[in-house]
């Protein structure tokens, strides 16, 4: 008897919960971009498989635990020496087989689909955006227009957006759920992709990686724009925005909360955090708030030690030169 | 050194202090009880020296019962912050170092020890050997997990909890992120612990090699033992990874090498791969044992033999050579570009083959039988609907390019708590309901087992499957509150009901080891489950000796064939011999207290107190080096009173002649 | 338990419990190629990271590290004269074997310390960059290992001169020979991948 209340409890627990889950907005299968929509349909295909794979259990698990479950009337049945079926135990094998060559191709496919300018968009002319990860704001620079904004970007619609992720201090996820699935921006190395907004209309952004304390915060607007009004936008921040400067910069890098900013050049001008040889912008001291303080390291490389930093304006493309040199002093040894 | 005394005890927070209170109250009460009852020579002599499998396997189950606790409330917490939107119960601080002590106690101290614990009960009396390989160093190994566990549970009252999750990434777990000494609790407490869990691994490794009786065969060996061998073998595989990963960490964070660091040419993302070679290896040294303890409660309550044994076992190692070969699926989203994350996706989504296989054999093993529902039979039911969710789930996450839609959201915690609960947990349960005479001579009561197990299962789904929807909306995991507007909060507080529903379940469960101590019937049979395996043919509770004689094994599920050819069972005075045994020995608890105190002094930064400390150990193992004990016999006479007292009995199918 | 006893085998495989610990002892050492494979990964990373500092060509001296390989090597190989002399039911002849390996690994050691000191002293420390890190937790683990070694055998040592060759402290010689051989390879390693390749490249 137990058996089946528990049966008939977890299959009426699936779509009671179904239900309510139908309440809210199921972003990712709300795509609202070519690249979205790649995902979108792996994800509704692979759900389509599973979902027989699912029936298929819980039906032979229900059938089988009903029917041989022991009664009062069967208590001198003797259940028979068993010890396999090789067609049986062959038929099992091969059909999840098939079934993750089912799921295997367009997996394949879409992860290469998904480092290249999505399809129908090849002829656009993509516009670059850096991404500049830091505790705990995201920075967006325009190379091309030399702009530079903070927790928000505007990008034209029907445009292939060329994300560069990096950051500036701890490993965080770039996610807009809306346009596409995330990838990692770290410190002293770059990943890209490519994003591409169908209408104009306004995104969630977020990381989706935890960085500490102030990660829950780390949200930011993407603001898909008609070509017009990204331009004017575009012009309106050159006439008005301020220049950010390099000490308003290591100011902002501190582990902060901070609201929209908007600066009329880029801060790529002095330091591009996604080479392996630009200084360390971390500051220990900031994040000393919860319990037994311990020792901390003085780095060389550190954007603290200023003399050095000079040094370093400027030729971060011939940085093998530099260590190089750096090797060199050490010949004498 | 300067010891900072103001900063030495956490302090401020009202949960923390409640916390600081109750433990020192508790510990008064131990002591107290134990002076008034005059049990310290007993604690002493019977358990902290012991070098007996079945008691350290005890010891070990003990343990994770207090883990569970611990890291439940830790959930409840958790559960109870993201209730409502804009929650302000725990701050995002005290959140963060909450999910990382929950994450690492679950894992390591929990699920990892309740395992441990069944195996070290259980595999000894399956093979029919009186005792492991290396006795001394299994409690050696018990005592170091110990250690390990008590280190990182004092950290949130003493110094810090860790905060930058359980799986530690960096840069973020290194000093220029994380300059307080609270993450150097993680890479020194799990340290040790990893120590004791290698040592397991080699223990046990030889002694199921070693020491089978005879006939026993690999291929006639209980499925429950099958997976404790390939556990071990991935233990030995896969911790030395931990513990160079857990050494850096060491070292970035006490000498400022550069390992992990961004600046001086470290490389965050070698964390990332170091950490996931030895953890999703670890998922399956959790799963595989419990995979065992289904195999051997379903054959027994089908009254059939284990479907496709021989498949099983295939299986089992199937999925222990691709736990190797999957560990980049934790971060598709790194960006080591199409050609990797495709050998990914196809190793990962082929772990559900041999998984599959054994799903199916499970189902077949049931089919024709006649299956009785206990309540350890209940866990192994459940098991199947849940952890197939949680395998389809598997499936979908493995397709690299839709992880990158799902990966860091609750969808991907739902899924690794749908693996982890029926795979691990449940399991757990159902060993400790089916195995429980073997350790205490009683049963678990099977109604209060019931509501333990019906409050867990419905708690389970209405906490967890929420959060395949929350994820699939947006909501990334780890973050310690949501906004109003973002739409999660019915799913969010539905969850936490499901929690309080879970968190009764468990402590049905505990009231159930109370009432069952206290009052169960002590007079039941030495196989009250009519089962299958060589450790039901020995008294209930085992013996210390275990064995009597050793059973000689002819077939797989010896012991069903001997009850019915009614062969071995009866034991002539004749056949009765003196029995080597180990002695007990107090080291190992002295090493768990060395290890505790230079790990703790390693903690804060004491270099040179912690190298003073660590003389000990070394003095320690020079102890060892020069210890000859050879152990101890016991007399015929004895073994004789022991076999007479619970033979022969009405309803024993083992009988004593003379 | 070691009721096991079969006189037809060598004398450390001799008690049924001293099979047990050899076989165990072959499976820890599984578990240390694991460690060191790990090590030698990190630093197969991070071999190029010189993040400004020193590289390989500044610091590595051949000549020394020739000697080194030499020391270990030999040492390999009067452990295995010991063992040799074991088997022969000769302890006089065993210890001095034993003895000379012992001295022959602190010769290594001392002058891997030397290495260090130097390495130190021309400003290549662990704290310099990610390469020099990887390289000295590489040497560094393979030195305290050695380190561990001599002290340990020191122990087996002072147990043979008291208690004689008997199946348990034959069973110990023999594994500490083991031990021995596996640090002896996994010099050989270190040599190929660290110093030859580091002079080449």
């Amino acid at each position: 008897m137990k058996s089946t209340r528990f049966v008939v409890l977890i299959i009426a627990l699936i779509p009671m919960i179904f239900l309510t889950g139908c309440e809210t907005n199921m972003v990712v299968f709300e795509p609202q971009g070519p690249v979205a929509r790649t995902i979108t349909d792996l994800i509704n295909w692979s759900l389509a498989w599973m979902l027989l794979v699912v029936v298929v259990v819980f039906s032979l698990f229900g059938y089988i635990v009903w029917k041989y479950r022991e009664r009062p009337d069967n208590m001198d049945y003797e259940p028979p020496e068993e010890h396999g079926s090789t067609v049986l135990e062959i038929i099992w094998t091969a059909i999840p087989i098939l079934i993750v060559i089912a799921l295997t191709i367009p997996t394949v496919q879409a992860l290469y689909d998904l480092e290249e300018v999505p399809e129908g968009y090849e002829d656009k002319e993509p516009i670059t955006i850096h991404v500049t990860a830091a505790d705990w704001k995201w920075i967006f620079s325009y190379p091309e227009q030399g702009i530079e904004t903070v927790n928000y970007a505007n990008i034209p619609e029907d445009t292939p957006i060329h994300f560069k992720l990096t950051s500036a201090s701890t490993m965080q996820s770039f996610w807009i759920p809306a346009l596409g699935g995330q990838k990692y921006a770290m410190a002293k190395m770059e990943t890209e992709m490519y994003l591409v907004a169908d209408n104009p209309g306004s995104y969630v952004g977020k990381n989706s990686n935890f960085n500490g304390r102030g990660y829950a915060g780390m949200e930011f607007e993407v603001l898909a724009q008609t070509h017009e009004d990204f331009n004017q936008w575009i012009t309106d921040v050159k006439e008005t925005a301020p220049e950010l400067t390099e000490e308003e910069y290591e100011e902002l890098l501190k582990p902060t909360h901070l609201g929209r900013l908007t600066y009329a050049n880029t801060h790529l001008e002095w330091v591009d955090h996604a080479n392996m040889h630009s200084k360390t912008y971390t500051n220990p001291e900031l994040y000393r708030y919860h319990g037994y303080q311990g020792k901390t390291f003085e780095e060389e490389d550190n954007y603290r030690n200023k003399e050095t930093n000079l040094e370093h304006n400027g030729h971060h493309s011939d940085e093998d030169d530099e260590h190089e040199g750096h090797g060199g002093e050490h010949d004498g040894h | 050194m300067g010891i900072k005394w103001d900063e030495f005890f956490i302090t401020g927070d009202p949960l923390i202090l409640g916390a600081q209170i109750s433990i020192a109250l508790t510990m008064i009460g131990i002591v107290f009880g134990l002076t008034y009852l005059k049990k310290w020579n007993w604690l002493w002599t019977e358990w902290i020296t012991t070098v007996d499998h079945k008691r350290i396997g005890i010891m070990y189950i003990i343990s994770a019962v207090l883990m569970f606790f611990r890291g439940g409330v830790d959930g409840l917490l958790m559960k109870a912050q993201t209730s409502r939107p804009e929650m302000e119960f725990l701050s995002s601080q005290h959140y963060n170092e909450i999910f990382t002590t929950h994450g690492v106690i679950m894992i390591l101290f929990m699920a990892m020890p309740f395992l441990i614990g069944l195996m070290n009960v259980v595999v000894p009396l399956q093979i029919g050997a009186r005792d492991v390989a290396f006795p001394q160093l299994n409690a050696l190994s018990f005592w170091l997990f110990f250690s390990g566990a008590m280190l990182f549970n004092i950290s949130f009252v003493i110094g810090g909890s860790p905060d930058a999750g359980w799986t530690s990434y960096f840069p973020l777990a290194g000093k220029e992120f994380s300059p307080s000494i609270a993450n150097n609790y993680y890479a020194i407490a799990l340290q040790i612990a990893g120590i004791g869990t290698l040592m397991t691994g080699i223990n046990f490794i030889v002694t199921i090699l070693k020491m089978r009786t005879k006939g026993m065969t690999l291929m006639r060996m209980p499925m429950f033992t099958w997976t404790t061998l390939i556990t071990s073998v991935i233990i030995i595989a896969a911790f030395p990874i931990f513990t160079v990963a857990l050494a850096l960490m060491t070292f970035d964070r006490l000498f400022g090498t550069h390992f992990f660091t961004v600046s001086g040419g470290g490389m965050d993302m070698l964390w990332a791969n170091l950490f996931w070679l030895w953890g999703h290896p670890e998922v399956y040294i959790v799963a595989l044992p419990a995979f065992g303890i289904f195999s051997e409660v379903i054959a027994t309550f089908s009254r059939k033999s284990l479907f496709g044994y021989k498949s099983m076992v295939y299986a089992i190692v199937g999925i222990a050579l691709l736990s190797m070969l999957v560990w980049v699926h934790h971060f598709y989203t790194m960006g080591s570009g199409p050609a990797v994350n495709s050998f990914f996706s196809i190793t990962t989504m082929l772990i559900a083959v041999p998984t599959g296989i054994k799903m199916f054999n499970w189902l077949f093993t049931m089919r024709k039988g006649r299956i009785k529902m206990t309540t350890a039979m209940l866990w192994s039911l459940a098991f199947v609907p849940c952890f197939t969710i949680g395998g389809v789930t598997g499936v979908m996450l493995a397709m690299g390019a839709a992880d990158y839609q799902y990966h860091n959201t609750l969808f991907l915690v739902a899924h690794f708590h749908y693996v982890l609960i029926p795979g691990v947990v449940f399991a757990v349960f159902a060993g400790l309901y089916y195995w429980w005479p073997k350790m205490f001579g009683h049963l678990l009561n099977e109604k209060l087992g019931k509501w333990h197990f019906w409050l867990f299962v419905i708690g389970f789904n209405v906490t967890f499957m929420p959060m395949f929807f929350l994820g699939l909306s947006g909501a990334a995991r780890r973050t310690y509150t949501f906004s109003a507007e973002s739409g999660f909060a019915p799913l969010f507080l539905l969850s936490a009901m499901g929690s309080i529903v879970l968190a009764a379940g468990f402590a049905v469960f505990c009231y159930n080891i109370y009432w069952s101590l206290r009052y169960a019937d002590r007079n039941i049979s030495s196989d009250p489950w009519d089962a299958r395996t060589l450790e039901w043919a020995t008294a209930t509770p085992v013996q210390h000796y275990n064995f009597a004689k050793l059973p000689e094994v002819k077939s797989l599920d010896a012991f069903w064939f001997m009850k019915k050819n009614n062969e071995g069972l009866t034991l002539k005075d004749s056949e009765i011999e003196e029995i080597h045994m180990p002695s007990n020995s107090g080291q190992p608890f002295i090493m768990c207290v060395l290890f505790g105190i230079s790990g703790f002094f390693l903690v804060f930064e004491w270099s040179i107190a912690a190298a003073v400390a660590a003389l000990g150990i070394f003095a320690g193992l020079i102890y060892r080096s020069f210890d000859y004990n050879d152990g101890y016999h016991i007399p015929v006479d004895e073994v004789r009173e022991t076999e007479l007292s619970w033979r022969n009995k009405k309803g024993e199918a083992h009988k004593h002649v003379s | 338990m070691s009721a096991n006893v079969n006189t037809s085998l060598p004398l450390e495989y001799q008690s049924g419990q001293s099979r047990m610990n050899i076989l165990g002892f072959w499976i820890f050492l599984g578990a240390e190629i694991a460690l060191f494979a790990t090590l030698f990964g990190v630093y197969a990373v991070l071999s190029g990271r010189y993040a400004g500092g020193p590289t390989h060509q500044d610091i590595i001296m051949i000549r020394e590290v020739m000697i080194q390989t030499i020391l270990l090597l030999t040492s390999s190989f009067t452990c295995g004269l010991a063992i040799f002399e074991m088997r022969r039911g000769n302890k006089n002849e065993l210890i001095m074997w034993l003895v000379i390996t012992l001295l022959l690994g602190a010769g290594f050691l001392y002058m891997e310390i030397n290495e260090f000191i130097h390495y130190v002293h021309i400003g290549a420390s662990m704290q310099t960059s990610a390469f020099l890190s990887s390289l000295f937790v590489l040497l560094g683990t393979h030195g305290a290992h050695v380190t561990f070694g001599i002290g340990w055998a020191i122990l087996v040592i002072i147990q043979l001169i008291k208690r004689g060759l008997t199946s348990v402290t034959a069973r110990k010689v023999f594994i500490i020979g083991l031990y021995w051989h596996f640090l002896d390879v996994v010099w050989i390693f270190i040599f190929t991948f660290v110093y030859l390749k580091g002079l080449v490249l």
